[in-house]
């Protein structure tokens, strides 16, 4: 069964109740929320998701609701908890959607120790996975939104998973993250692309979430190599340009992005280590998302 | 649902968790997290052989939170080996308390136990001097407010912990293990007279068997606000059953906790340890802590703390369970401070939290 399966009525009932099994790749989040807003994200975004039994096992029990206090009826606000640890301060009752998603990527970059988890988005075609770690700003969500548009399947926005023993990126593919003027950028460049409803003055700014494609949701527990490793800059103006950049810089640049990289000590460098060896590694400026595009497009994959 | 503490069930049978359901393992993982036990119970699988029977699911969590400890053990010999040097030139010995010292002394204590601060006890007359070369070498004090520097200084047992500039690492200097204005009076100089040299170190200490036994008692059940209250109840399970193997550890604990001051705090972690956890505790022993509560104050302090040392969960939690909690942190108070002193410290404190939220 996957959300499009429930009725907008089932599907409020159920995260009023019991909650909504939500399965993200290889994790199981229970959803509860007596919110409508929320309700209506979900169905829209998480609309090819599948759905767990209620007798699996839940990786994260996570509520967004509204705190019982008198802000009820002045300036209402929302709250994120995850099972009885309540970990972030309450937000403005329209942010409700954006801090479920905000919360969900916690639950992963706090808990999954099991991998060396980077800030960075990926994507991958034809078997090599494209890593686009950057700090907030950088145009990193919007690049990953473009090429997902364009044949690239999504493994994440945000984090990447790599397997320690393995080297393996896992994928969690959830709705992508834009911001301000993104949300429109990409709208022109991929009306089809299913974008869920904006939340004004978030400490992002503006923010909205497009719906991961089809494919990649599907696709959830195909775990991936990498081949590129890119840290892209957005200049407006500028020419979509790819200079190679050294591998130790690269290394360095990663870890700084990673969330438990000091936890992890000699296999941490060693994961690290071995998925910059096998990767191409570039720095790529660009002031235009076609032109970007088509440049990844030719990208050629390192040899095997 | 009936209120449940998984977690001391799971550290105590471990070899039943593989027949549980998927839902109970969720639970207990659940558990285990708020309760900041996932680490141990992992590590009481490992050495059973019986995490790769674990559900996958399950097991991926246990992984998880496991590294935290085995990296805070690199950290912790590291910034021990800092402290030493920042105290070389005091002539002060370092004696290490609690987690650090577990970690130090490569106790059973310190395995999957993940702590935030490191804790040390100096003398009253030395905390100057440690003090400003703890300074010199880059550990600030963390409160800037003069109320909090003067609570600290004068009423409580530690300085306001210091946290390193660029390491962010936090130390807590004691010089006592209780408030100077608890009503219990355990006497510094007899706790560090008896310290044990750490083996193959130079001016590492840790307290001796007895005195750690009692020290975790004290915090547990005369002092702290049991936030992590199972968390330390395993604390001392491993401390007894690590320690009680020395001969007469059972005759010296009790005569130990009469000398400093401590028999009520050892009544009670002898009582809920082995209710709780099934920490073998010999007959002698309990017979020897004369200082048993009467009956009816026993039967309140039973009703207490049979919920307050589950699982901070509302699935281990009955309707009983945030009065006790609530009653507790009223009596930690009480037996930090005299009365008047106790409610002007509460009206500073309202006052406040007043002054932050406007």
């Amino acid at each position: 069964m996957i959300v499009a399966d429930l009725s907008i009525r089932d599907l409020l009932g159920l995260l009023a109740g019991p909650g909504l099994n939500l399965r993200t790749g290889q994790f199981v989040n229970r959803i509860f929320s007596g919110l409508k807003s929320v309700g209506e994200g979900l169905q829209l975004l998480y609309a090819d998701y599948p759905l767990s039994e209620s007798d699996d096992f839940t990786d994260f029990h996570v509520h967004v609701e509204r705190p019982r206090d008198l802000r009820r009826w002045f300036r209402p606000q929302v709250l994120f908890r995850f099972d009885a640890t309540v970990p972030f301060k309450p937000l403005p009752l329209h942010h409700a959607f954006p801090m479920l998603e905000w919360g969900l990527n916690w639950c992963v970059s706090s808990h999954c120790h099991q991998y060396l988890v980077i800030h960075a988005a990926v994507v991958e075609k034809h078997g090599h996975a494209l890593i686009l770690p950057a700090p907030p700003g950088s145009g990193k969500s919007t690049l990953c939104a473009g090429l997902v548009t364009r044949g690239w399947r999504l493994l994440s926005d945000e984090l990447t998973l790599i397997d320690p023993a393995s080297g393996q990126l896992v994928p969690v593919p959830r709705p992508i993250g834009l911001k301000n003027a993104s949300i429109e950028v990409i709208r022109r460049f991929a009306p089809g692309a299913v974008i869920g409803r904006s939340s004004s003055d978030t400490m992002k700014g503006t923010v909205a979430h497009m719906q991961a494609p089809r494919a990649s949701v599907l696709c959830a527990k195909e775990t991936a190599l990498p081949g590129w490793i890119v840290f892209p800059r957005f200049i407006a103006g500028s020419p979509a340009r790819l200079q190679p950049w050294p591998k130790a810089h690269a290394f360095m640049r990663l870890a700084d992005n990673a969330f438990n990289y000091s936890l992890h000590g000699a296999a941490g460098f060693e994961a690290l280590a071995q998925m910059v060896d096998r990767s191409l590694c570039f720095e790529f400026s660009y002031g235009d998302l076609e032109e970007a595009a088509a440049l990844f497009a030719e990208l050629r994959p390192p040899r095997a | 649902m009936i209120a449940r503490d998984l977690v001391s069930a799971a550290l105590t049978t471990p070899e039943a968790l593989l027949s549980w359901e998927l839902p109970t393992w969720d639970l207990l993982i659940r558990q285990c997290r708020r309760a900041n036990l996932l680490p141990r119970l992992a590590l009481v699988l490992a050495d059973r052989g019986l995490l790769e029977r674990v559900p996958p699911q399950a097991r991926a969590h246990l992984l998880a939170a496991a590294l935290t400890p085995q990296r805070q053990e690199k950290a912790v010999r590291w910034e021990t080996q800092q402290i030493l040097a920042a105290l070389a030139a005091t002539g002060t010995k370092l004696v290490l308390l609690k987690g650090a010292a577990y970690v130090m002394a490569g106790m059973a204590a310190a395995r999957g136990r993940v702590f935030a601060d490191i804790d040390l006890l100096v003398p009253r007359a030395a905390l100057h001097v440690v003090e400003a070369a703890l300074m010199m070498h880059g550990w600030m004090t963390t409160h800037h407010n003069a109320y909090d520097q003067r609570y600290y200084r004068r009423w409580m047992h530690e300085l306001p912990p210091m946290r390193h500039v660029i390491r962010q690492s936090v130390l807590d200097v004691h010089h006592a293990i209780l408030p100077q204005t608890a009503r219990l009076k355990p006497e510094t100089d007899k706790l560090l007279a008896a310290a044990v040299a750490v083996p193959g170190t130079a001016n590492l200490y840790v307290l001796a068997p007895e005195d750690m036994v009692l020290h975790s008692a004290t915090h547990l059940f005369h002092d702290g606000e049991l936030d992590n209250g199972l968390r330390d109840l395993t604390d001392l399970d491993a401390l007894l059953r690590e320690c009680s193997r020395e001969p007469g550890f059972w005759l010296r604990l009790p005569a130990r906790a009469a000398e400093l001051d401590l028999l009520r705090p050892l009544f009670y972690a002898l009582r809920y340890t082995r209710r709780i956890l099934g920490t073998p505790v010999p007959a002698v022993a309990e017979l020897l802590t004369k200082n048993k509560p009467p009956r009816l104050l026993l039967a309140l302090m039973d009703a207490i703390f049979l919920r307050a040392l589950r699982p901070d969960h509302p699935s281990a939690a009955d309707a009983w369970t945030p009065a006790a909690r609530k009653l507790l942190y009223l009596r930690s108070h009480w037996l930090r401070m005299p009365p008047l002193l106790l409610a002007w410290h509460l009206t500073v404190k309202a006052l406040r939290r007043k002054e932050v939220e406007t």
